[in-house]
């Protein structure tokens, strides 16, 4: 019939065409251009791009508004001679490094008991990861009233059990309120080290602590022998991300001190955003926080290795 | 379990633990018994003799209603939802096809592109804020959650990538080759055997980013400005402290409400969670 062999010879020419986009997919290196295509755009668009831009804002003199003109490496031999830039490289430091050893002896004391029997382990677990799930900046609205010097619950408790006498400033003393801000930060990271390095334990095999144990170790030894170089890559993955997340550390310090009291808890980020987006100075805020890149590129570089080398290990 | 006598358990164990749980979940006690205590008893000072910080005598829902009607608070959380929720499907296709490409396919340059996934995953938002800002701002995005929906897969579809490759990378190549055997293209390979495999990492990837957007904060603060286009994190930070004035009661109503839609997603799928956020440290 006629009809059918319009239909027929449709089919016959729609085929091939079909196949000609179908037979280009075949093609591996094909499959995986159109495959990646979406993510190249958007990494490529918001990461790649801004780098760029951040570079060139970061050697000119531009402003909200105005689009300025080459200066050079002006904005970062300022930087060196800027005492409050100084100040907050050094603060950023010492809040990485305090915070993360904290984080890690603590993660690890809470991992250690959480990998124990115990009834309502998954409970426990759930509720252990709250500070790491609930938005941070909310969290942290939670401490600043917590740490409020006329209405905290902290100074109470301590003057209760007879520890101070008189009230603490947690937040307005300089010397404190980057102990205070730490101890938020250690707060909110020790859950999300040890429901990590928990999932580590787990995979160790648990008769190589009963041999251990049957060889004579004691519990501190079959900790440091066998546990702790099993656990170390995960442990130094973790170590990575963290170290790098609070390095470049914003929101804690923008909600609880903004950076002061005189310059006190200003890192990195707070001090970026100060210049670049409260004052207005594009370029000097892209140099500030472009400044962090060479220190975040080695921190990676050195774990990356060290990773490397306990793997191979 | 621990050996010995009964004190050692406590020693060792129970009281440790209790003290950690205690530490970590204090916060959260704190923002609910402030929400609900009336200004009389929230601004008496930590001297004063009948200063009963751990309870509310008189618990009132005052500040949680005046958070509802008098602030945009409910015009945020329906904001950062939709933000979160189109941000993590634009950044879980992107993920699951990428995974995909990165773990199973041969193709030149193949190994440069995952390397580079990998170090924008390392990538923190605070690095490039500011010139992101001015692009948003030339590609006329500012003050609109697209500013937000697409500048979230940045770290998003890093994260997913990542996560879902270690999912794909599981399956037996063997499965795929039998659906070709059987006719399928490369394609629906792809769709029809691989994809539903990988459910549960899809799922894990989902809920992570969905966490993730919620929380984001920066970006947030740098490309809005309208108190209507705010989030949750914004909002809240910007518009319940007015000038030197901080609203604790609204506050911290504002953080425990702001706080339910990821604690509820958390709750339901805690396992899920815990497989995407230890599966992301996995080398």
């Amino acid at each position: 019939m006629a009809v059918s062999d319009v239909i027929s010879q449709r089919a016959y020419v729609a085929a091939p065409q079909r196949s000609a986009a179908t037979r280009l997919l075949e093609d591996e290196r094909w499959l995986a251009a159109v495959l990646l295509l979406p993510t190249v755009i958007l990494l490529g668009l918001f990461i790649a791009y801004p780098f760029v831009e951040g570079v060139w804002l970061s050697v000119t003199d531009a402003t909200v508004g105005v689009p300025g003109h080459f200066v050079g490496l002006a904005n970062f031999t300022a930087l060196l001679h800027d005492s409050i830039f100084l100040v907050a490289v050094q603060n950023t430091f010492v809040y990485t490094a305090v915070a993360t050893v904290f984080k890690l002896a603590l993660g690890l004391w809470l991992a250690l008991l959480l990998n124990r029997h115990f009834r309502g382990k998954a409970f426990t677990r759930a509720f252990v990861l709250l500070p790491f799930i609930i938005p941070t900046v909310l969290s942290t609205f939670a401490w600043k009233w917590m740490f409020d010097p006329t209405f905290s619950v902290i100074n109470w408790t301590l003057f209760q059990l007879g520890l101070i006498h008189s009230r603490i400033n947690w937040l307005g003393d300089p010397n404190l309120a980057l102990i205070s801000v730490i101890i938020v930060n250690v707060w909110r990271g020790v859950p999300f080290y040890a429901i990590s390095l928990l999932a580590g334990l787990q995979t160790i095999n648990p008769e190589l602590q009963e041999a251990a144990a049957i060889d004579g170790a004691r519990p501190w030894q079959r900790f440091w022998h066998v546990t702790w170089p099993l656990l170390l890559p995960v442990t130094m993955v973790v170590v990575l991300f963290s170290v790098i997340q609070t390095f470049a550390d914003f929101q804690l310090v923008y909600v609880l001190t903004g950076g002061g009291p005189a310059n006190a808890t200003q890192l990195f980020a707070t001090y970026a955003y100060q210049i670049g987006v409260g004052t207005g100075l594009l370029s000097q805020g892209a140099a500030v926080s472009l400044a962090m890149f060479p220190f975040l590129l080695i921190i990676v570089v050195v774990q990356l290795l060290y990773i490397r080398r306990v793997e191979v290990h | 379990m621990i050996e010995g006598a009964k004190w050692r358990r406590w020693v060792y164990f129970y009281i440790p633990l209790g003290v950690f749980i205690l530490w970590l979940l204090f916060p959260f006690y704190w923002m609910l018994v402030t929400s609900v205590r009336p200004d009389r008893e929230l601004y008496r000072p930590w001297m004063a003799p009948n200063y009963a910080p751990f309870w509310t005598a008189h618990p009132t829902l005052v500040h949680i209603v005046d958070l509802l009607t008098q602030t945009l608070f409910i015009r945020w959380m329906a904001n950062t939802l939709f933000i979160a929720i189109v941000s993590t499907l634009i950044s879980l296709f992107c993920g699951l096809l990428a995974g995909y490409a990165l773990s199973r396919l041969k193709f030149p340059g193949g190994g440069a592109l995952g390397t580079g996934i990998f170090i924008t995953y390392l990538v923190p938002q605070t690095l490039l804020f500011i010139p992101l800002a001015s692009i948003i701002r030339n590609f006329k995005l500012g003050d609109t959650p697209w500013a937000l929906i697409l500048t979230y897969p940045t770290f998003l579809i890093p994260f997913c990538t990542w996560l879902l490759m270690g999912y794909f990378k599981a399956i037996p190549r063997e499965l795929e080759e039998c659906a070709r055997i059987d006719g399928a293209t490369r394609w629906k390979a792809m769709l029809y055997i691989i994809f539903p495999i990988a459910v549960p990492g899809i799922l894990s990837a989902g809920i992570f980013a969905f966490t993730l957007s919620w929380n984001e904060f920066i970006y947030a603060l740098v490309f809005l400005s309208s108190a209507e286009q705010k989030t949750v994190s914004v909002g809240v930070t910007s518009e319940l402290v007015r000038g030197d004035v901080f609203y604790w009661g609204q506050l911290m109503a504002g953080a425990l409400l702001g706080s339910v839609p990821v604690a509820f997603i958390y709750s339901f799928f805690v396992e899920y969670y815990v497989a995407g956020l230890t599966g992301s440290v996995k080398g």
